[in-house]
């Protein structure tokens, strides 16, 4: 059984305009494998508490990055208030489904729908840390360049690891690929891959028709949403 | 309603609060229309008083969760089984 912990805020780092990386001191966190969530609780001086899960975002200790939501009840919290030294309640690591492990063979197609790109991002840093070889291609849908998360990180050159990006609004200028939603082309050819897909519910509907339709076994094509707003 | 779920990754932690093995990763089969996969894969309905999971084949309730401050209700009656794997019990970064 999972049991409630204490997280003490450490450091946060700004990924873009609305997205914020918050790393936490967790006393005997137990470890986790990438893609696992936390469940999140703030609770109010009167009592009143809201929850939410996010998704780990590294393959140690425990880094989350927050979207935020307008009118949200906790990602605004969370990415314009919360200062380090504050503590918040925490669960986790939850969900055996949606991970990756460094031990898996078979070459990952990761498909990210704007904030579904933590869980993914956080197998792309296990593998790295796990120095394994296993070919993994990520595409990266976002509305425009300002929803970007992991920018610089994803720019630079990772041996085994190819990423796309695929604007669907505004690309930026001299992008090759016009903007648009993710189609057959941006996640073809077909290559025998265990995929993992990560976004908004109707992004995941989608993407992982589209990889159905590529020829991809549905066995093998694992789906995260987190609802219309995530919060 | 189709953009208005979640899944059963959603369960993991409520469920973790009960069970000691992981039963987002648990294969159910639906006891309407036979149709099995992971729990992670049903689609969770969180606006009704606790969570609803639905089958993804037939829309079906598979699984209701609710939530008290004293007890869990936990109604699996559209479940005809759930097979738990017990490997993701074990080892470094599995489920405590
Ligand atoms: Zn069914």
């Amino acid at each position: 059984m999972t049991r409630w912990r204490v997280a003490r805020l450490t450091k946060v780092r700004d990924e873009n305009g609305t997205a914020r990386t918050l790393v936490f001191d967790v006393p005997d966190w137990p470890g986790h494998l990438a893609g696992q969530h936390v469940d999140v609780k703030l609770t109010a001086g009167d009592g009143y508490s809201a929850r939410r899960s996010y998704s780990l975002a590294g393959p140690e200790g425990v880094e989350l990055t927050v979207q935020r939501v307008p009118d949200g009840e906790v990602s605004p919290y969370l990415t314009l208030d919360m200062e380090p030294g504050d503590e918040l309640e925490l669960r986790g690591p939850v969900g055996g489904w949606f991970v990756w492990r460094p031990d898996g063979p078979a070459p990952v197609l990761l498909v990210a729908g704007g904030a579904g790109i933590v869980p993914l991002m956080a197998m792309i840093r296990a593998r790295r840390a796990a120095g394994a070889d296993t070919p993994f291609r990520l595409v990266y849908a976002v509305r425009s360049p300002e929803q970007l998360c992991y920018t610089d990180e994803l720019l630079r050159p990772d041996p085994g690891v190819s990423v796309s990006l695929a604007y669907t609004r505004r690309a930026p200028e001299g992008h090759p690929r016009p903007p648009g939603r993710l189609t057959a082309a941006d996640l073809g050819p077909y290559g025998e891959a265990d995929c993992y897909v990560c976004g908004p519910t109707g992004f995941v509907e989608s993407a992982a028709a589209l990889l159905v339709g590529l020829g991809h076994d549905p066995a093998r094509i694992r789906t995260e949403r987190f609802g219309p707003t995530g919060d | 309603m189709q953009a208005d779920y979640l899944d059963g990754n959603a369960l993991a932690g409520p469920l973790a609060e009960i069970f000691a093995a992981d039963v987002s990763a648990a294969v159910s089969r639906c006891a309407a229309c036979g149709q099995t996969g992971p729990v992670a894969s049903l689609r969770v309905y969180d606006r009704a008083p606790g969570l609803v999971a639905r089958c993804p084949g037939c829309e079906e309730v598979v699984l209701r969760l609710v939530r008290s401050p004293d007890s869990a209700w936990l109604d699996l009656r559209g479940a005809v089984t759930l097979r738990i794997p017990l490997r993701d019990g074990t080892g470094p970064g599995g489920q405590r």
